[in-house]
């Protein structure tokens, strides 16, 4: 070990499987002092909208009160603990328990009970029984052009303060053009939660592992490329660009470069320019359980779901604008291909942080080293680096008191 | 009473399913030879389809595509090997067209990788249109939609249902 190396620039392997450290992490982390992605504003437009959605791994339902405000409110009902909403979406009145039939508004307000005053002067609830002890737990909410957030903190900063320097990335995605949301996707990762930011956060894979889009000379070690966070560290944006001249030097060390590939249908990349330039590829992770994508034409919310130490689910939800054509939907249809459960290029990361886990799980006392690129914790300019892992390692730490 | 179909139409249709399940699971290159040439092929989450939302989880439009899936699968991908197996029963016409049948079938894909046991993959419904195909008098699918009805993917979906 290197004895100048500050103790981010390795990451111990227990914290990938240790049960302690999970629940520490729900406390400190999904609960502690974070806005945490739940939904987007597209997908409960009407009063009376719900959706079932998750903050760590607690369960919550995001809707739109009849004053238009929208509330999070955990899944459980106040009176026995069921989780009183099953549907995964729709629109109601009232939240209502199927057990004993306790009812809700759609603030989480306890509304009514039934029996309460017992059934012919027998039984009933007490008479000091106060109805506005009992509601349903309620969380924080904000909202930043059409993003929906909720925290279980009540000193959380405004949300533009939260995103920081990373808001211009947020910014570019979610303009407050109307969104449209295009369909979903669910995955079960046997692995932690942790790896999967991770990965997004790691530039030096990209070109090594992603050999179709290295094939297709859609992404190379030698095109301009940033690291950039935020200045907690906490948040990452990755961002890239096309074009230009195959710099040889930069590629040569890649196996997979060797090989060139056409594809027979073409219309799987037919991706035209929809940002401003230069970036073609800007990939957020938002601390603590989000990840905003944007490669070419395909844009997703990828929202992290912890299930235990070794297993989470990505939900995935993918969306153009308001103003998207039958052209527009049909590119971003055609290069879903690429990303998802079963994306040409995101095959690669599933499938290798299963593989992470299998080997940091059964080997907990050991620690990985993440000095690619220095020791620094600061925004680069390349990819030949880790600085993005060193940064999130640091405030992970900090903020789970290690 | 609904009509019988004839036992030739249905036996034809029948093998169509078997023999596509077959090569799906032990010889992919045949995959394509299931479809015509500009086929639509296309596997969607049923919380998707029940909101009228065909967005897909993998597509491929035409045989072209097909290929270019193999490919990657075959050469560029990363995944832990695996063996799928696919179960296909419940063959049912659902209607003529033109120059085929609006068809359906239940699937159910185990998968079995090396350091675990085999688990039960996906569950689902096949909608389909079939066409004969003039040369070889069976048939072949125009458009292929896979629905699966547990909407959360184990792991990834790396091969075709």
């Amino acid at each position: 070990m290197d004895l100048q190396a500050p103790p981010w620039s390795s990451i111990p392997y227990d914290l990938y499987s240790d049960p302690a450290i999970y629940a520490r992490e729900q406390e400190r982390i999904f609960r502690g002092h974070a806005w945490n992605y739940v939904a987007l504003e597209a997908e409960i437009p009407n009063v009376g909208d719900f959706k079932q959605t998750w903050v760590g791994d607690r369960p919550v339902v995001v809707a739109r009160a009849r004053d238009g405000e929208v509330s999070v409110v955990e899944n459980v009902c106040a009176h026995r603990g069921v989780a009183f909403c099953s549907q995964p979406h729709g629109n109601t009145k009232t939240f209502q328990c199927p057990y004993h039939q306790w009812s809700y508004d759609l603030k989480g307000n306890l509304l009514g009970v039934p029996f309460r005053k017992g059934i012919k002067g027998e039984g009933g609830l007490p008479a000091e029984f106060d109805f506005k002890e009992h509601g349903l737990n309620k969380l924080f909410v904000t909202t930043h052009n059409g993003v929906i957030f909720a925290s279980y903190d009540p000193t959380m900063e405004s949300i533009e303060d939260y995103l920081g320097e990373i808001l211009p990335y947020f910014d570019r995605m979610f303009d407050g053009r109307e969104l449209r949301v295009l369909g979903y996707w669910r995955q079960r990762i046997r692995c932690n939660w942790k790896l999967m930011i991770e990965n997004l956060r790691d530039p030096y894979h990209a070109t090594l592992l992603h050999v179709f889009l290295v094939q297709l000379s859609l992404n190379r070690a030698d095109q301009p490329s940033s690291a950039v966070v935020d200045r907690d560290g906490k948040h990452g944006a990755f961002t890239s660009r096309r074009g230009g001249e195959i710099d040889p030097e930069a590629t040569k060390e890649i196996a997979a470069a060797s090989k060139s590939l056409t594809l027979q249908g073409k219309q799987m990349l037919e991706p035209v320019h929809e940002f401003p330039p230069p970036h073609t590829l800007v990939m957020q992770t938002l601390w603590p359980n989000v990840i905003m994508q944007q490669n070419l034409n395909a844009l997703a919310v990828r929202q992290l779901v912890p299930r235990g130490p070794t297993e989470f689910e990505l939900h995935w939800t993918n969306f153009g604008y308001g103003t998207d054509d039958e052209a527009m939907i049909r590119r971003r249809t055609m290069q879903a291909n690429l990303m998802g459960p079963s994306g040409l290029v995101s095959i690669d990361d599933s499938e290798v942080i299963e593989m992470a886990q299998r080997g940091v799980q059964r080997f907990p006392e050991l620690s990985g080293v993440i000095e690619m690129g220095g020791l620094g914790i600061d925004s680069v300019e390349y990819t030949a680096t880790e600085a993005p892992l060193r940064s999130m390692q640091k405030y992970y730490r900090k903020v789970m008191d290690l | 009473m609904i009509a019988l179909p004839s036992a030739e139409l249905k036996l034809a249709l029948i093998e169509l399913y078997d023999e596509y399940g077959a090569a799906l699971d032990d010889e992919l290159e045949r995959w394509p030879e299931f479809f015509t040439e500009t086929a639509l092929y296309r596997i969607v989450a049923r919380e998707n389809y029940e909101r009228d939302m065909l967005w897909p989880t993998m597509s491929c439009e035409g045989r072209g595509m097909m290929l270019d899936r193999i490919m990657a699968i075959r050469e560029t991908s990363m995944f832990a090997p695996r063996q799928m197996r696919h179960f296909i029963s419940g063959v049912r016409i659902l209607g003529r067209t033109e120059d085929g049948y609006r068809t359906q079938a239940n699937f159910l894909v185990g998968e079995s990788q090396v350091e675990s046991e085999s688990r039960l993959f996906a569950v689902g419904r096949y909608f389909d249109l079939v066409v004969r195909d003039e040369a070889s008098g069976g048939f072949r699918f125009a458009e292929k939609m896979c629905v699966y009805d547990g909407n959360v993917i184990l792991s990834s979906l790396i091969y075709p249902l």
